[in-house]
């Protein structure tokens, strides 16, 4: 099976489903003769043309705004924001007009719409270039979130997001777009479905909840646990919104006791949303109060201390002492 | 401190048929339909009138949560609408009544967004007249990027009048201020979109006179921007019908974006939240009453002799056949099922909200059992 970096198995699949289907668009800053500032829509200009790899002007909400236009028209646009930082132009086009079309229209104004966004910090880039601003959109009815941590996840989900009638963020690790896996792309379809959060690691004593950049810090994470007797589930969860929360539950009921793992802000991020239905759901399973790591509730540092504010694999462990403390 | 700005009458604006009803040449665009599509265009404006007219008073008996009336733009509307072609496309803000009825959209399905039933029941694709958009310009990008999908479908300057389609943006003046508008008319231009921009500036965006949105008259930006504008006096149906006419070819044939300023005035509130008591004169009121868009045709009609009273009375009958509808069908608009909140959020249903609509509907039922036990 052939071997794919992250960033070359998004560019994989955007060939796949622009091979697939003429519908298939890819739009954004930068995306044609440069193939993105990551290289992932490398060379597909030069293969699909100008008409269906288009360089756009330099305005994010332009970019998002004409692609409800051509979602209207039938096409099936997939815009790339440069960085999680400059989605913020695009907010209200997003927010106020591709989540609510199907919805203000009783369905019958489709958004097949994928909006790729490079997510996340650890690059040592300058303000604006490592965010993660994944909270803001799963609080928004009509969107589908989901995060990859994987290239086989990449190269799957993207297809299925593209596939989708409903408009879908995805949210790529930026850091981790040189990270290597094998995949099938002679398979005619996904191993697993596009909202469905998945076990990657079995273990007895405390559940890891993550996504996106954080699935591998939590994967070293419980390697270091295990070293020291600790035996650590780790669930993905793919997608943010909706959630798939069954085999968070199956997993807790069992550990008895969880911490959620993010970049973003603690406050009112996703890991807020997972201790409440935790809480809700299996609260006479728990042993400890569900513990939430994340980046702290200030914009984002200066690239020299990311170190400090990211969650790392100390301060996973950290919070893996204190649930086992109680 | 605020910029000068020329209000009126200047010698650019496109007019075809004066004030008084007296019809004018123009050197570059001519009104090229016959006495009876002017007596059509003058049933269409007193009907359109009519519909405002009855909603601003059916939310005023509490029937209606808000309106937002087009008294005074009337003859945008109908000369722009009737313009249009079937296959052509429009994107409308949320005033765009008589667009809808050259459009063919039953004014109940405007009256209903109003009353609060819906966000718009009606089906675009098939009126080619999207849903309302209330966010302000955010439709002017909507319009770009169809239009730029119409282009990539290769329907744009075939010389086939069947197929060849322009795209339609309304905004008002206030819209021109926002980002979204700025933007559609970049990208329009750069990749050359078969789509216009119909701007009604009725001089107002709520209290705001346009002074606060332009030290330029507003068909001038698009000539910043790459592309051709006009003004065209909004108050003359003939004209706005020959200047969108020109500019919708334009468009279907290849040539780009253009801009039309419609100029305009817009005699009522914004919408029947505000009161222009506040922020206006009576004076300018009467001036602008002296342009009135139906009066001129009607005067043009009876000087020339082409309409008797009995062509009038009944244009007076049908607008009060249609209004008595209006009126008897708003009152039995029934509420929307509660549990319809759930559905279409997405095309494809969530776990989630299979399970908060369960809640609700079970929640929502004890009350009438409970009734019933009592």
């Amino acid at each position: 099976m052939p071997q794919f970096v992250l960033s070359k198995a998004i560019n994989a699949a955007l060939r796949r489903a622009m091979e697939d289907d003429p519908k298939v668009l890819v739009m954004g800053e930068d995306v044609g003769k440069l193939g993105g500032v990551f290289r992932v829509t490398d060379g597909l200009q030069k293969d699909f043309g100008e008409d269906r790899v288009i360089d756009t002007p330099l305005a994010e909400s332009g970019i998002i705004g004409t692609a409800v236009g051509l979602a209207l028209r039938g096409y099936r646009p997939v815009c790339e924001i440069q960085f999680d930082g400059f989605v913020y132009p695009a907010y209200d086009q997003i927010v106020s007009q591709v989540a609510k079309m199907n919805f203000r229209s009783r369905g019958r104004l489709k958004m097949p719409i994928v909006i790729r966004i490079p997510f996340g910090g650890g690059i040592g880039a300058v303000e604006h270039h490592s965010e993660s601003p994944e909270g803001y959109f799963t609080h928004t009815a009509g969107l589908k979130v989901v995060a990859v941590s994987n290239p086989e996840d990449a190269y799957w989900m993207l297809q299925q997001a593209i596939a989708s009638d409903d408009p879908v963020i995805y949210f790529e690790p930026k850091r981790r777009y040189y990270e290597k896996a094998e995949i099938d792309t002679s398979a005619t379809q996904a191993p697993f479905p596009l909202h469905a959060s998945r076990v990657v690691r079995e273990g007895t004593d405390v559940t890891l909840l993550c996504y996106g950049p954080m699935v591998k810090t939590c994967l070293e994470a419980a390697a270091a646990a295990e070293e020291e007797g600790r035996s650590l589930e780790v669930i993905d969860l793919r997608t943010l919104s909706p959630l798939d929360l069954g085999p968070v539950y199956e997993s807790v009921r069992r550990t008895g006791r969880a911490i959620t793992v993010h970049e973003a802000p603690m406050t009112l991020g996703l890991g807020a949303e997972l201790a409440a239905r935790i809480t809700e759901q299996c609260f006479f399973s728990l042993e400890a109060p569900v513990l939430r790591v994340g980046g702290f509730d200030t914009p984002y540092p200066a690239a020299k201390l990311e170190e400090d504010y990211l969650p790392d694999l100390d301060r996973v462990l950290d919070a893996v002492d204190r649930t086992l403390a109680f | 401190m605020t910029a000068p700005y020329a209000r009126s009458d200047e010698p650019e604006l496109v007019q075809l048929l004066t004030p008084e009803g007296e019809r004018r040449e123009h050197p570059d665009y001519a009104f090229d339909l016959d006495d009876d599509a002017i007596k059509g265009f003058y049933h269409d404006l007193v009907m359109t009138r009519r519909i405002d007219t009855e909603a601003f008073m059916l939310q005023r008996q509490g029937e209606l949560g808000i309106w937002a009336s087009l008294l005074g733009q009337e003859a945008a509307q109908i000369g722009s609408g009737r313009a249009l072609r079937k296959q052509d496309y429009v994107f409308p803000t949320y005033r765009e009544h008589g667009v809808a009825w050259c459009r063919g959209v039953d004014p109940l399905a405007l009256i209903g967004l109003f009353r609060g039933v819906d966000h718009g029941n009606w089906d675009p694709a098939e009126f080619g007249f999207h849903l309302y958009t209330i966010v302000i310009g955010a439709q002017t990008l909507h319009a770009t990027g169809y239009a730029m999908g119409v282009q990539r479908d290769g329907l744009v300057g075939t010389n086939d009048a069947e197929r060849d389609t322009a795209v339609v943006a309304y905004l008002g003046d206030g819209a021109t201020s926002q980002g979204d508008v700025n933007e559609a008319f970049i990208f329009s231009t750069v990749f050359n979109a078969p789509v216009v921009f119909f701007i009604q500036n009725n001089q107002w965006a709520i209290s705001e006179p346009i002074e606060k949105q332009s030290r330029i008259p507003l068909y001038r930006r698009a000539s910043g921007f790459g592309f051709p504008g006009v003004r065209v006096d909004g108050n003359d149906v003939l004209a706005t019908y020959a200047v969108t006419k020109a500019a919708l070819q334009q468009a279907r044939d290849g040539g780009g974006p253009v801009l039309v300023e419609a100029f305009t005035y817009r005699m009522g509130a914004h919408t029947t939240n505000d009161d222009p008591t506040r922020y206006r004169l009576t004076d300018e009121l009467e001036h602008w009453k002296l342009k009135d868009p139906l009066a001129r045709v009607k005067a043009y009609l009876v000087r020339n002799g082409l309409a008797d009273e009995a062509f009038f009375e009944q244009v007076e009958a049908d607008a009060d056949t249609l209004a008595e509808h209006l009126r008897s069908s708003t009152r039995a608009m029934p509420d929307p099922d509660p549990a319809k909140i759930f559905d279409l959020v997405y095309q494809e249903q969530t776990p989630e909200l299979v399970e908060q609509k369960e809640w609700f509907v079970k929640y929502h039922a004890s009350f009438a059992a409970q009734a019933e036990v009592h």
